[in-house]
């Protein structure tokens, strides 16, 4: 398991700025870009971020050990594929027709939207994690081990090691984890899902986790899938 | 430090559907007429702002606001009457200032454009806008807008509407210009555009606490520093509900709110909200729930630890009586307001 000690962040919106902060606060090294120069970023990541170097995606990505997604869904074509190859990338994207548009245009419904992240940078690790739970909650809830008002996250993706780095560096920001090993359990947690948008402790995420398939969600997905 | 002196107290409605005493829904038309009684009730407790919200959905009444603002205008005197927000997105620019205009012209000079992005789809479709725009759509209607603004002729030209060469619109207004807001969700780009367009900001603090809202503050000052443009109080809107009773407002408003709450996380996807979310909005998140006393502890805080010019609190959300809405506002404007203000000077007289 990769030990990691350098946080990159594409994306400088709400969800972006809140992962950065979080990353400062476990003590890593933070560079972050927006979808623009430098210089457009710059105040704001001074402002609501000091510490984390305000940077443009090739810098981010050449230095950092792990790499988060948090632009709008409907943008990460917009990435070149080959930025991201060989890198452990974490999916904290949803669809959200705000800045996403329509449903439909930017999502296949016959897949998740983590794994059509996966076929895209196709040599990239993606794991999916930070994306379920409001980033609000995200900025206030992170707390120590042990803590017993701790919450927790899901953390899925395919390959196992790369699971277990995102895992160990999830609840060194503050959070337990619910693993998984499978990306398209993803839908578990995607809009419309009982855990989107919810803050659970670790017992209750790891109950509905376990009994997706008996809420009204999990019933919609099972349908979709044996249609 | 807060200009108590000059502080601001506003109260928006989103127009939600009125629920008789026996729980049974009034009619849309009977819950526009409300608000024009809420409206009046606003103005004789000398609230500052009065502001209505514009949806286009089933839960909500008011579609027109600036239409229910002209019938409040007509039956008040000091209250300025506001949009929160006017969709500027879905909208024509050149409209959104006709309608402004008239509604400055019937009311004195009390009208006041709250312009926004708006937070529900409904809009796009029903006005022919498509919704992967919705940026673009804004950024350039605020162009126009700002244009028209100054009441001169206008040479503009952009995407989504037919270009205006030396273009007078009318009527204009007595003051020159009209007051704009622009409200913000809160993203760093927001608030940046914002300052760009040099108009006073409104942020919407719909959840969580608001100290997280205090960087952007600083932002919203640094940009403006940096980029030149003007600087203004911040003003914030947020949900709230008062009673006399403390646990009688809380069950009224778990109730109302998480029904308001949960049937937009429907179209959204988000899960229903919990006791204990709710709980943690009412104790130190951004619902302002309680008796006078709790409500007023809570909203000085906000004010102070923010730096405030203006402070908006959305009420009757959900299905709440007439009795209890209005009730909220009395309560807010005999009670809450005085008792915030002392608060506030106490906490000047420490300092």
């Amino acid at each position: 398991m990769m030990a990691i000690q350098r946080v990159g962040i594409i994306g400088a919106g709400k969800v972006g700025i809140v992962l950065a902060g979080l990353a400062l606060d476990a003590g890593y090294t933070v560079r972050i870009s927006g979808s623009g120069s430098v210089k457009k970023i710059a105040l704001t990541i001074k402002t609501l971020v000091p510490g984390a170097i305000a940077s443009e995606n090739a810098d981010v990505v050449a230095n950092s050990d792990i790499i988060l997604l948090s632009i709008p869904l409907s943008r990460y074509k917009h990435i070149d594929a080959d930025l991201l190859k060989g890198k452990l990338v974490i999916d904290a994207m949803n669809y959200w027709w705000e800045t996403d548009g329509i449903r439909e245009e930017v999502l296949d419904p016959s897949t998740t939207s983590s794994e059509q992240v996966q076929t895209y940078f196709k040599d990239a690790k993606i794991v999916k994690a930070f994306n379920h739970m409001g980033y609000h909650n995200l900025q206030e809830e992170a707390r120590p081990k042990g803590d017993p008002k701790r919450k927790a996250l899901f953390v899925t993706g395919n390959d196992p090691d790369a699971v277990a780095t995102v895992a160990a560096f999830v609840d060194h920001m503050g959070f337990d984890t619910v693993v998984h090993n499978n990306l398209a359990d993803g839908i578990m947690t995607e809009p419309g899902s009982p855990l989107f948008g919810a803050s659970l402790r670790y017992a209750e995420l790891k109950d509905i986790i376990d009994h997706f398939d008996q809420t009204e969600f999990g019933k919609e997905v099972a349908a979709q899938t044996h249609k | 430090m807060v200009d108590i002196e000059h502080l601001q107290f506003g109260l928006e409605t989103f127009g939600d559907i009125v629920a008789n005493e026996d729980g049974s829904l009034q009619t849309a038309a009977a819950s526009i007429r409300q608000i024009v009684r809420e409206g009046k009730l606003a103005d004789d407790l000398g609230i500052d702002v009065f502001g209505v919200g514009e949806h286009h959905r089933p839960d909500y009444s008011v579609s027109s606001p600036e239409t229910v603002l002209a019938a409040i205008s007509a039956v008040t005197k000091q209250v300025k009457l506001a949009t929160a927000v006017t969709v500027l997105s879905s909208d024509d620019p050149v409209r959104v200032y006709e309608r402004f205009a008239t509604l400055d012209a019937l009311s004195n000079g009390r009208a006041q454009v709250m312009l926004g992005r708006g937070s529900f789809t409904e809009s796009f479709p029903l006005f022919g806008y498509d919704l992967t725009d919705y940026d673009d759509l804004f950024n350039e209607k605020l162009g126009l807008y700002d244009a028209l603004r100054n009441e001169k002729a206008v040479t503009w030209s952009g995407k989504f509407r037919a270009a205006l060469k030396n273009q007078e619109v009318y009527p204009k207004t007595e003051n020159g210009k009209l007051e704009t807001y622009i409200g913000i969700g809160g993203s760093p780009e927001s608030v940046i555009r914002a300052v760009n367009v040099g108009y006073k900001v409104i942020i919407a603090i719909i959840g969580g606490q608001a100290s997280r809202f205090k960087p952007y503050i600083e932002l919203y000052h640094a940009a403006a520093k940096e980029l030149g443009k003007p600087e203004f109080p911040i003003a914030v809107h947020s949900h709230g509900f008062i009673a006399d009773d403390e646990d009688e407002a809380v069950e009224v408003a778990f109730k109302n709110i998480k029904a308001n709450f949960d049937r937009i996380g429907l179209t959204r996807g988000w899960a229903p909200m919990s006791r204990e979310q709710f709980e943690g909005e009412t104790k130190v998140g951004s619902f302002y729930v309680g008796d006078p006393e709790t409500v007023a502890r809570r909203m000085a805080a906000t004010i102070d630890l923010l730096d405030l010019g203006r402070f908006d609190l959305v009420y009757g959300a959900g299905n709440q009586t007439a009795a209890q809405r209005e009730r909220t506002i009395e309560l807010y404007g005999t009670k809450v307001i005085p008792r915030v203000k002392e608060i506030l000077a106490e906490k000047a007289a420490v300092k």
